[in-house]
């Protein structure tokens, strides 16, 4: 590959016009501007290459619910700890295995004889029920639109009998509006997450901008991408002009990704539920339809997890404040002292989308 | 896990392809991606699916983005393909 095509989306001349513009553009607001982004991609990019530093005064880019792990609820980790300890072999990916339930981890039951596995896809969480035919699999499912739809595609393939699925898949733009409606937080403008987008297609979001007036750009994760979305959204809020534009146009369509969303929305519903630490929010839970009830693991277990107080710690963690926009992982009193990615108190530490986990690796508060 | 990287298919068997990330093959599901794949198809790849087909020209930009992103932390990366366990022998993601 040659230079000039790997940093063709990182040309440094490029990224000196657009902060520049993205100068301009705030002189004309002349107020403070707050801008939420909803992936933990975003963040590894914006703190990567210190993008926060080369932007104007008064400009604020926060993440907010971006990351699955960190919203999946206790009481559903406290459901697969339950199922594992009830006996049943209980896989999930990497990224859930060390965060919190009430009492217990997937790594600490694990750790007193639970059979928990880590996989990196459904479909291998299919292979294990295939190759265990004796045993009750359960998958227990997370992450946004990116992942539901590959778990999706599993129960559509026609599974194992011995497969089912604990779901804590999640559905971003209801979040979007939740925390848009909430009262301590005030956002000019979403930068909406790209991946999750090549699967709804940025066209969904129209109705949001015209309910909330409020300027939604469906952005990359290069670095210029990044500065482009601001710079869009930004006008808009110059403009007084709530607009949606799709500034990742390589692989983001109005419509999305047809084949995958006709899947994911064959196999789940939506739910109210609540996103750990923010709030109950109405139809983001996407639970499974009766038509695949027989791999439900809530309708074929009793799940009844007998949970006692948790760890005091838990109460001081502010993960819920800072995915909704509200707080910065260095205001947490816990960040990086009790609370670090070895010994987690909050699952904003536990995932490589964490905002606290990211903010810890690039050094503190990234380049403010 | 919502990490999408880049691959390119080496091989395409039914619904399943043989995908190459950084001289790993792993086997990925192309059934949800929506577009017709074919050998040689860059693909971005979420959790063992192919959820997109990379068009050409963005290919050497996305592949840039992860490789950068990933730099320096080699053990996310592999994770994120599902290759611990072979490549290292251990099963937690952040461990």
């Amino acid at each position: 590959m040659s230079d000039s095509e790997a940093l063709q989306f990182r040309d440094p001349e490029k990224a000196d016009r657009l902060t520049s513009r993205l100068d301009a553009l705030m002189d004309e607001i002349g107020h403070p501007v707050n801008i939420m982004h909803v992936c933990g991609t975003h963040e590894q990019s914006i703190a990567k290459y210190g993008l926060r530093s080369r932007l104007p005064d008064g400009l604020s880019v926060r993440m907010g619910p971006g990351c699955p792990v960190c919203v999946t609820n206790m009481p559903e980790v406290d459901e697969a700890v339950a199922l594992a300890e009830d006996g049943k072999i209980v896989a999930t990916y990497g990224d859930m295995f060390q965060v919190p339930g009430t009492e217990k981890s997937l790594e600490d039951a694990k750790g007193e004889g639970a059979d928990v596995r880590v996989v990196y896809s459904a479909s291998e969480a299919h292979e294990i029920a295939a190759e265990n035919p004796d045993e009750d699999v359960v998958f227990f499912a997370t992450g946004f639109e990116t992942t539901a739809a590959p778990t999706a595609a599993v129960l559509t393939d026609d599974p194992v009998d011995n497969f089912y699925v604990l779901s804590a898949h999640k559905y971003v733009p209801p979040a979007m509006e939740v925390v848009a409606e909430l009262p301590d937080t005030d956002i000019d403008g979403f930068l909406a997450a790209g991946h999750a987008a090549v699967i709804t297609g940025y066209g969904l979001f129209e109705e949001f901008v015209d309910e909330y007036e409020t300027p939604v750009v469906v952005g990359g994760f290069e670095p210029l991408d990044v500065l482009l979305a601001l710079e869009r959204l930004l006008t808009f809020i110059r403009d007084g002009e709530p607009g949606l534009d799709n500034a990742y146009r390589r692989v983001v369509s109005e419509e999305g990704n047809v084949a995958a969303k006709e899947r994911m929305w064959d196999v789940f519903e939506t739910t109210s539920g609540e996103w750990r630490g923010i709030a109950e929010i109405p139809d983001a839970n996407l639970v499974i339809s009766e038509e695949y009830a027989d791999h439900d693991a809530r309708t074929q277990f009793d799940v009844a997890p007998d949970v006692g107080e948790g760890d005091p710690l838990t109460e001081q963690c502010i993960c819920g404040d800072i995915m909704a926009g509200q707080a910065d992982p260095d205001e947490c009193d816990l960040f990086g002292e009790e609370c670090t990615p070895q010994n987690p108190v909050g699952a904003c530490m536990v995932s490589s989308e964490g905002t606290c986990k990211i903010w810890l690796e690039y050094g503190g508060q990234p380049d403010l | 896990m919502c990490l999408g990287i880049p691959g390119e298919i080496k091989s395409i068997d039914g619904m399943e392809a043989t995908v190459e990330f950084w001289d790993v093959e792993k086997a990925i599901r192309i059934d949800i991606v929506g577009d017709e794949v074919e050998e040689g198809d860059y693909v971005l790849n979420h959790a063992g699916f192919a959820i997109r087909k990379i068009p050409d020209d963005e290919v050497e930009e996305t592949i840039a983005l992860y490789e950068s992103i990933l730099q320096g932390d080699e053990a996310d990366g592999l994770e994120e393909i599902g290759a611990m366990d072979e490549e290292l022998g251990i099963g937690g993601a952040n461990e």
